[in-house]
């Protein structure tokens, strides 16, 4: 089961933060900061996993990947394999990479929803489903199409940066 | 409130505005926030869903990123989701999956909502549902949508049928009664060609199984078939977790599934499937010795891998074999003590598992020594680390690998003073459970005490103050070891014993009682012994007692006078020692080798009355009234010994209390307390109310400061104050009495006291030379020192053999409590059982199905009929109650009774497989 899955940049800021059991803001908050902390400890070239036991509880596993300005985040428990999860963050990367042509932390800043979309169809209520980046890709652009189509039927575009774009 | 404004829904922003705005801000971006939710709370409650879903997508973009409070917007993202355009459908379930919980009121108000859409012929809608259900479904939702859930278990799309397979796991979570509905589908999904969906249900299985493997052994041949038939690791993986709790609970099918593992293992050349595969090994399978060779010969290959993560991992399965094989280790010696020195720190922390898990009895004292060293040059947390797996190490099973106790106990003095050290608790509750426990030790141990009261430094350090509780105590307790008792209540009652927290500091005050009372008994036994010796001496010459008591005073002075001139200086403790035995050469006997005056023990009186006299005004109630006592007391002995007499009623006080001081603490079993029965017509709790009146204005004397926190708990406390209150009633011997009458009636939870007595002084020495010059070498030295430890032979040194070790018999383990599982885990545990028990059923009767499947392996044997008419009668026994359970409706708790009835009924399901 994946408890958590986090995006947070080299300054501590998240970028994203899922967490698959309910948790209050405060305690959501709490919990990045303490993986931040010991995250912006350790030095280059070591190992990707975090002791994650006194943060996350007994027979919780971490690992995360560091691509320039980001960390990777995943939580887990005892029902993953740590390299596969690792493998997991790298398709994640690189859906994200395919969607957003070069993805950059701008990429994620400004796509909010689009990420929850990717990482939804990766991870369902904390269970792996989709490894593929393929199908995830398919599943993405389905609906984002979707959504674009429903947007449409709005004629007037009511948003400020709506008449912008026009 | 006033309803949106038209410029409110004509210039709203959207989130690509609000996420550029809080770019743009610096510094004030809490203000820019609590502008932004306001224009929110605003925007919310149009009747546009338009501005309505893109103010609750704003907010649960701040909800996750800036962690701002959304629970407020709960009936607003229901609104969202009943909107027919997907995109606000969208935004509503997000934020939904994000916000809500057990306790959000309108949860309720989704279920119809969550129906249609599950019901939806878009299947991106279902999805949505799906992912919704998975994250927050409760008990009430699961129950309600179990039917749903059911028909898209079937879907046609493999998009959504795999979404609902993993939607089963929290429906089944909250709601167990779904299995009856559900779970033959699940099970039937196992069979599928699909990739996607096979991955999907093994991942469920795998976490139902994680919780509850008894109930899923009859799946044991869908697992084997995917287990031998699948190339997708990630399902393998899964599978190999399943076969991981499987396995143990099973012998037969460990044998049977424990070959196709080994093979995986040579095939592969996934590292994340080899890991598991050497998981699985190393945590179920370490009764099969080819396998684990199998697998500890890739453990190597990872070790030796330029890869961090795979070295730590490989670490990892070392130290999980390491209990069953230490031979693994002790092959990789090198790699792990190498290790300790690498920069990450899950690396170093991996290897000094190992490293401690290596330590054995002969090897212990130069492992020790090299990783003391070691901490020495680490930062404070991998020392701490280092220290605490050195005591959790030396204390398992009851000192089992320690065979030198005055090492052991001059190594944890040593450990107190390692800059670092903030193992404190630890080591002042071995001090002194060694002390309770091993009788030949305690001689060190005073002096290991010794030398950290008298260290004045120590006491600025409040990491240490327990581990000083701990000496103290142990001063106090066995003075009698002590060779200068007067230097042990100087130390105690040094001025910078201010800087310790009360509750040390009572028990520095009782340690300086009991040394005093010891001082006081040996200068009374003195005196009587040269009174018996003079009298035997001079009997023919009729002289006057009196007068040789004087002169023998005179000639003990000097001594006494030469040690107290040597105040502090520990170093030449041993050279005033043998001065005084060579002066009181002969003529005494060992007690009065102490050579306590008249003055002396005046001086020893006015040293206490000094320093304890600003403490009696105390704040702090404990340390004010044994203060008091200890004045008290002292003040009485003063007024009873003046002039070199001690009155008969004096000696006999000091008798008295000595008597209480030296009866023996053991240590006692923590179940103790339970083994006492409540006397009959006893009430506990009756007249409490009373006794708070009575007891109103009293000032109860606690004993907690005292009860030293030791691993024996409240049983100690309450045994230690047993002295305490004896103290408070000294002059009346009633109270040594009922002390005898207590130990007496409770004799059982105490210890029997062997009287091995053998006070040696030649153990060698405890920090050995040897040992302490190889700083510099440390692994290297290790690496040795493992060698060393491969050979059978004991140490050489071991003069003498390891001392008695007091044990309980069954008190020192921790009693096990039997985790109660939830009893929604039981609900579903128990349908589990009953559906699989079921399921089985065709498959039993069909076996020939089954049995071709498992042809084409070319592992299956003939199955023995006895056995399969066995598993049929019971196929058609279970047959039998589950349709009486039909009639008798759904009735909850026969089911459970009938729970453990089914654990036995359900071995027999899988021989055909087995054999």
């Amino acid at each position: 089961m994946i408890k958590a899955v986090m995006v947070i940049n080299t300054q501590g800021k998240p970028r994203l933060a899922k967490f698959y059991d309910f948790l209050t803001v405060d305690k959501q908050q709490e919990l990045i900061r303490s993986v931040f902390g010991v995250l912006c400890s350790r030095a280059e070239n070591v190992s990707n996993f975090m002791e994650a036991d006194s943060i996350f509880g007994p027979d919780s596993r971490l690992v995360y990947k560091h691509y320039a300005t980001l960390y990777f985040v995943f939580v887990f428990d005892t029902c993953e394999n740590e390299l596969a999860v690792l493998d997991l963050i790298q398709v994640f990367v690189e859906t994200l990479d395919k969607c957003f042509r070069n993805v950059c932390e701008l990429d994620i800043v400004f796509n909010y929803s689009k990420l929850h979309t990717i990482l939804d169809e990766i991870v369902f209520g904390g269970q792996v489903l989709e490894t593929s980046s393929a199908e995830i890709m398919k599943a993405v652009e389905e609906i984002s199409k979707l959504e674009a189509s429903s947007n449409s039927i709005t004629l007037v575009p009511k948003t400020v940066s709506g008449w912008r774009n026009r | 409130m006033a309803s949106p404004s038209l410029m409110d829904t004509l210039f709203q922003r959207t989130l690509d505005d609000i996420i550029k705005g809080l770019r743009h801000q610096q510094a004030g971006e809490s203000a820019f926030i609590s502008k932004v939710v306001e224009e929110i709370r605003r925007e919310i409650k149009s009747t546009d869903l338009h501005t309505k879903s893109i103010a609750l997508q704003k907010l649960t973009y701040l909800n996750s990123i800036y962690f701002i409070d959304m629970s407020w917007a709960a009936f607003h993202a229901i609104e969202c989701i009943s909107s027919p355009n997907f995109s606000h459908k969208k935004v509503g379930y997000l934020a939904i999956s994000m916000s809500f919980n057990e306790s959000t009121s309108v949860i309720l108000l989704i279920t119809n909502q969550l129906r249609k859409d599950l019901k939806s012929n878009n299947e991106f809608e279902v999805s949505l549902a799906l992912d919704c259900l998975s994250r927050i479904g409760t008990a009430d939702l699961c129950r309600d949508l179990t039917p749903e859930v059911f028909t898209l278990l079937s879907s046609s799309k493999v998009f959504v049928r795999k979404k609902a397979i993993g939607v089963v796991l929290r429906v089944f979570g909250k709601y167990p009664d779904a299995v009856r509905v559900c779970f033959k589908r699940l099970v039937e999904c196992l069979d599928g060609t699909d990739p996607q969906i096979v991955s999907a249900v093994v991942g469920v299985f795998c976490e139902l199984a994680s919780k509850d493997p008894r109930s899923y052994l009859p799946l044991a041949p869908e697992f084997y078939r995917i287990l031998v038939d699948s190339r997708n690791n990630w399902v393998l993986i899964k599978v190999l977790k399943i076969f991981a709790k499987l396995a143990p609970l099973e012998p037969r099918l460990a044998k049977r599934v424990v070959e196709p593992i080994c093979e995986h293992m040579r095939r592969t050349g996934a590292k994340s499937l080899m890991f598991e595969c050497i998981r699985t090994v190393v945590t179920s399978f370490t009764d099969y010795e080819s396998a684990v060779k199998l697998s500890v010969a890739k453990i190597r290959d990872f070790l030796v891998d330029d890869d961090p993560n795979l070295k730590y991992l490989g670490l990892h399965a070392l130290s999980i074999i390491a209990p069953n094989h230490l031979w693994a280790v002790l092959e990789n010696k090198e790699v792990v003590i190498k290790s300790l020195s690498d920069d990450d720190p899950n690396v170093k922390l991996e290897s000094l598992r190992l490293v401690v898990a290596m330590v054995s009895e002969s090897n212990v004292v130069e492992i020790c020594r090299v990783l003391v060293n070691y901490s020495l040059k680490s930062d404070p947390e991998f020392c701490n680390e280092i220290l605490g797996s050195i005591l959790s190490k030396c204390c398992q099973n009851v000192y089992e690998i320690i065979v030198d106790f005055d090492w052991y106990v001059s190594l944890l003095g040593e450990m107190s003073r390692i800059p670092h050290c903030q193992k404190g608790e630890e080591i002042e509750n071995q001090l002194i459970d060694i002390g309770m426990r091993v009788k030949d030790v305690r001689p060190e141990l005073v002096r290991v005490g010794r030398d950290l009261l008298i260290d004045p430094a120590l006491l600025g350090n409040s990491f240490l103050h327990r581990i000083l509780s701990a000496a103290a105590w142990v001063c106090g307790e066995y003075v009698e070891f002590s060779r200068k008792p007067v230097e042990l209540v100087e130390a105690l009652l040094q001025p910078r014993t201010s800087l310790l927290p009360p509750s040390i500091r009572t028990v520095y005050i009782q340690s300086a009682f009991k040394i005093l009372i010891f001082c006081l008994h040996s200068y009374l036994l003195q005196r009587e012994n040269i009174a018996d010796d003079m009298a035997s001496e001079m009997l023919g010459l009729k002289s006057q007692g009196e007068c040789s008591g004087s002169s023998a005073l005179v000639a003990g002075k000097a001594p006494a006078r030469q040690e107290q001139d040597e105040g502090f200086n520990p170093r030449d403790s041993n050279k005033s020692y043998e001065d005084l035995s060579i002066i009181n050469e002969g003529d005494v006997s060992a007690l009065l080798e102490k050579g306590f005056t008249h003055e002396s023990i005046v001086n020893l009186l006015n040293l206490i009355e000094l320093a304890l006299g600003p403490l009696s005004g105390s704040p702090d109630v404990e340390v004010q009234e044994r203060s008091k006592n200890v004045l008290g007391f002292v003040d009485l002995i003063k007024q009873e010994i003046s002039n070199g007499f001690v009155s008969e009623r004096a000696s006999k006080i000091i008798d008295m209390v000595h008597d209480a001081f030296t009866e023996e603490l053991g240590p006692v079993s923590v179940n103790a307390q339970e083994k006492v029965p409540i006397p009959d017509g006893l009430m506990l709790k009756e007249s409490l109310a009373d006794l708070d009146a009575i007891c109103g204005n009293v000032q109860l004397p606690s004993s907690i400061s005292f009860s030293m926190g030791s691993p024996f708990g409240e049983s100690v406390g309450a045994s230690v104050s047993i002295p305490q209150s004896k103290e408070e009633s000294e002059p009346s011997s009633e109270s040594t009495s009922l002390l005898a009458e207590h130990r007496k009636r409770h004799g059982l939870y105490y210890l029997p006291s062997e009287k091995n007595e053998t006070l040696a002084n030649d153990y060698p020495p405890a920090n050995d030379p040897k040992s302490s010059d190889n700083t510099n070498d440390d692994a290297q030295d290790l690496v040795k020192l493992a060698d060393k430890s491969l050979l059978p032979k004991r140490r050489s040194n071991h003069a003498k053999p390891r001392p008695v070790v007091v044990k309980l018999d069954e008190g020192d383990v921790v009693p096990f409590i039997a985790k109660k599982s939830d009893t929604r885990d039981d609900l579903l545990s128990d349908a589990v059982r009953d559906i699989l028990l079921g399921v089985e059923k065709p498959d039993l009767g069909n076996p020939s199905s089954r049995r071709s499947k498992h042809r084409s392996h070319g592992k299956e044997k003939s199955r023995k009929s006895p056995e399969k008419k066995n598993s049929d009668e019971i196929g058609d026994g279970e047959k039998e109650k589950q349709k009486s359970r039909h009639r008798h409706g759904r009735h909850k708790t026969k089911q459970r009774a009938e729970g453990p009835l089914n654990v036995a009924a359900q071995t027999p399901v899988i021989p055909d497989f087995l054999l």
